[in-house]
């Protein structure tokens, strides 16, 4: 297994309780119970945080930064998500967010929100301008091209090659503080304030670039109290850039509405991405513009980490919409944007084919054939017991060579019967010259 | 072309009228050659193939069976299905002929691409109808190793 990939999404041994919970959940199969605790498979894993939701024992964490991490560097600069502004109840100004944050000990803020006004006006471009291949895959969301890498490889040039708004307020936030401070690039900070444990560990392990413009990633959760307590009127600065249709990127269908293409089709929810990924791959969807699909429910405000319930936040968002400017960045504005920064991927996204059973075909169809044939022997209950999600996955474990068909209790339990009636018989063959 | 290389054949059953399930097959035929390890151009040459095969069977005729083989070098499917049968072949071949009723093309369908574009997916292409007895659709993939 590849140790070298960081990923946010752990697992806290102590709580674990190896129950069936997140194996059954886990959308690419990347977790197994061995030796009584979770194991997540690390090459599969896209960090998605579906199992973070669903482990009833809270085992299941994030791993993020916390505020100790801006003591490295001489100047530091917020990033919030746009999804921050919707946990807050009665919001109806963002500046007033954005001023606490710099009361936690930021120097500056730098909204993603913009950013993805910017995003969205550089999509619409290449939309209209009919570059790449349709449908065209929206590439915000990297849990979602993570599972494109692992699942679809055949649809990695749908993936529209533009950063993500995330790394384009980091990128931007640099360079304007770099100007304005005539800073050395390394003693500036950068962190998102994060909804997400899967943008985390694309900070980590960027997809599309060498190296990320973010230094690291807080979680909602952990400023939440200190922000609420914090915001009041009189510290109020008019911080606020972005425009209604940045803000709400943070729900799902935020871009395409923000693109303003017509024939779009906005997707959340992890499985229900995967459904409409596996029509795009059957050519039954070649009349689409545009596909967002996002790995939680109602998009970001339903991420991991965040504090308030999805579907409030969601709610608190479409006002915030609705009570912000609604201007699109013409093409002058996001040429004089992108003028000297690079907006696009530099790096090509690789397709990574995990589920390979062996590189060798004739070997990986002998070895179907056989976890074929130890599946027909399993009792076919899909229980969970043995630690793999379903008998099938046991089987192909078993073929792997993660498991053992004695890790099915059923078999097991044949095994013994077989072994107790064994000994019976041995018993009864003991010469008859000894009294029973 | 026969030989003594591993091969590995699954046969799906595919129902009529059944939208909700159908597409499953398809589904499940690809993920076996994820892990076979097939090229990615090709899954989705055999993917959009089966996918189109399986839809046909359901929408069009009384039920049937698909079937895929797996060798190392070339990959076999067939689309067999008990009626009613295509009365012109060659029409049916056609871009864009379809008889789906409204109902059907509501749903997505219909647009009379199928058979073509199975077609343009294989590397070998057959058709046999026989009208009251029914359709065999034969393609082959070649795995250029
Ligand atoms: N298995 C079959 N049994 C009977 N008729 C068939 C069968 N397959 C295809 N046909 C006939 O051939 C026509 C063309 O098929 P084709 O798959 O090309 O288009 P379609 O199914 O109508 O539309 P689309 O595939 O684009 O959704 C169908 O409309 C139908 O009349
Ligand atoms: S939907 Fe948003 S919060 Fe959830 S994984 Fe994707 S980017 Fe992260
Ligand atoms: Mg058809």
């Amino acid at each position: 297994m590849n140790n070298n990939y960081f990923h946010s999404v752990r697992l806290d041994k102590e709580k674990c309780k190896g129950c069936t919970n997140c194996i059954k959940r886990c959308p690419t199969e990347a977790i197994r119970v061995r030796d009584g605790k979770a194991k997540i498979m690390d090459e599969r894993c896209i960090d998605c945080g579906e199992c973070i939701r669903i482990c009833p024992y809270h085992a299941k964490k994030a791993v993020t930064d916390d505020l100790k991490a801006l003591d490295k560097y001489k100047y530091n600069i917020a990033l919030p998500a746009p999804t921050l502004y919707g946990q807050f109840k009665g919001l109806t100004d963002i500046n007033y967010v954005l001023s606490a944050l710099l009361s936690l000990g930021f120097d500056d803020v730098y909204e993603v929100a913009w950013a993805a006004d910017i995003v969205s006006a550089k999509i619409r471009s290449l939309i209209k301008d009919k570059k790449g291949k349709k449908p065209y895959i929206s590439s915000a969301c990297p849990a979602i091209v993570r599972l494109i890498q692992v699942r679809f490889p055949n649809l990695i040039d749908n993936i529209i090659d533009v950063q993500s708004p995330m790394e384009v307020a980091g990128l931007l936030a640099r360079k304007e503080a770099a100007g304005k401070y005539s800073l050395d690039d390394k003693d500036i900070g950068v962190f998102f304030i994060t909804p997400c444990a899967a943008k985390m560990t694309s900070i980590k392990n960027p997809v599309g670039m060498a190296k990320s413009y973010v230094n690291g990633a807080i979680a909602i959760p952990s400023v939440y109290g200190m922000l609420s307590s914090t915001m009041k009127k009189e510290n109020v600065k008019k911080l606020q850039r972005s425009t209604a249709y940045g803000i709400g990127w943070a729900n799902s269908g935020g871009e395409s509405n923000a693109l303003g293409v017509e024939n779009y089709l906005a997707v959340d929810g992890i499985q229900n991405v995967i459904k409409v990924l596996d029509e795009i791959e059957n050519n039954k969807l070649n009349d689409l513009d545009f596909f967002e699909g996002l790995a939680c429910t109602g998009g970001c405000v339903g991420g991991p980490l965040t504090v308030e319930n999805g579907f409030v936040a969601k709610n608190r968002i479409k006002r915030l919409v609705k009570n912000n400017e609604k201007v699109r960045l013409s093409q002058h504005q996001l040429d004089d944007v992108c003028k000297d920064i690079a907006i696009h991927y530099s790096e090509e996204i690789l397709p990574k084919s995990i589920m390979k059973l062996d590189d060798d075909v004739a070997k990986a169809i002998e070895k179907m054939n056989l976890i074929d044939k130890i599946y027909d022997d399993l009792p076919g209950l899909d229980c969970g017991s043995c630690g793999s999600p379903s008998c099938k996955t046991l089987a192909e474990d078993i073929v792997r060579g993660y498991a053992s068909e004695m890790d099915c209790i059923f078999k097991l339990r044949e095994k013994v019967k077989g072994l107790a009636q064994q000994m019976i018989e041995l018993y009864n063959k003991i010469p008859t010259g000894k009294e029973r | 072309m026969k030989n003594n290389k591993p091969s590995i054949k699954q046969t799906f059953d595919i129902s009529a009228g059944n939208f909700s399930v159908a597409g499953s097959a398809s589904s499940r035929i690809k993920n076996m050659l994820k892990r076979i390890g097939i090229d990615d151009k090709i899954i989705r040459r055999v993917a959009v193939a089966t996918y189109e095969a399986e839809m046909n069977i359901a929408i069009h005729s009384h039920g049937g069976t698909l079937c895929i083989e797996i060798f190392p070098d070339v990959i076999i499917i067939v689309a067999k299905d008990k009626g009613p049968g295509i009365k012109n072949v060659a029409l049916a071949m056609e871009e864009g002929y379809s008889t789906a009723t409204d109902e059907i093309r509501a749903m997505g369908f219909g647009a009379g691409m199928g058979l073509p574009n199975m077609k343009k997916c294989s590397d070998e292409f057959d058709i046999q109808s026989t009208l009251g007895v029914g359709t065999r659709v034969e393609m082959k993939m070649y795995n250029k190793e």
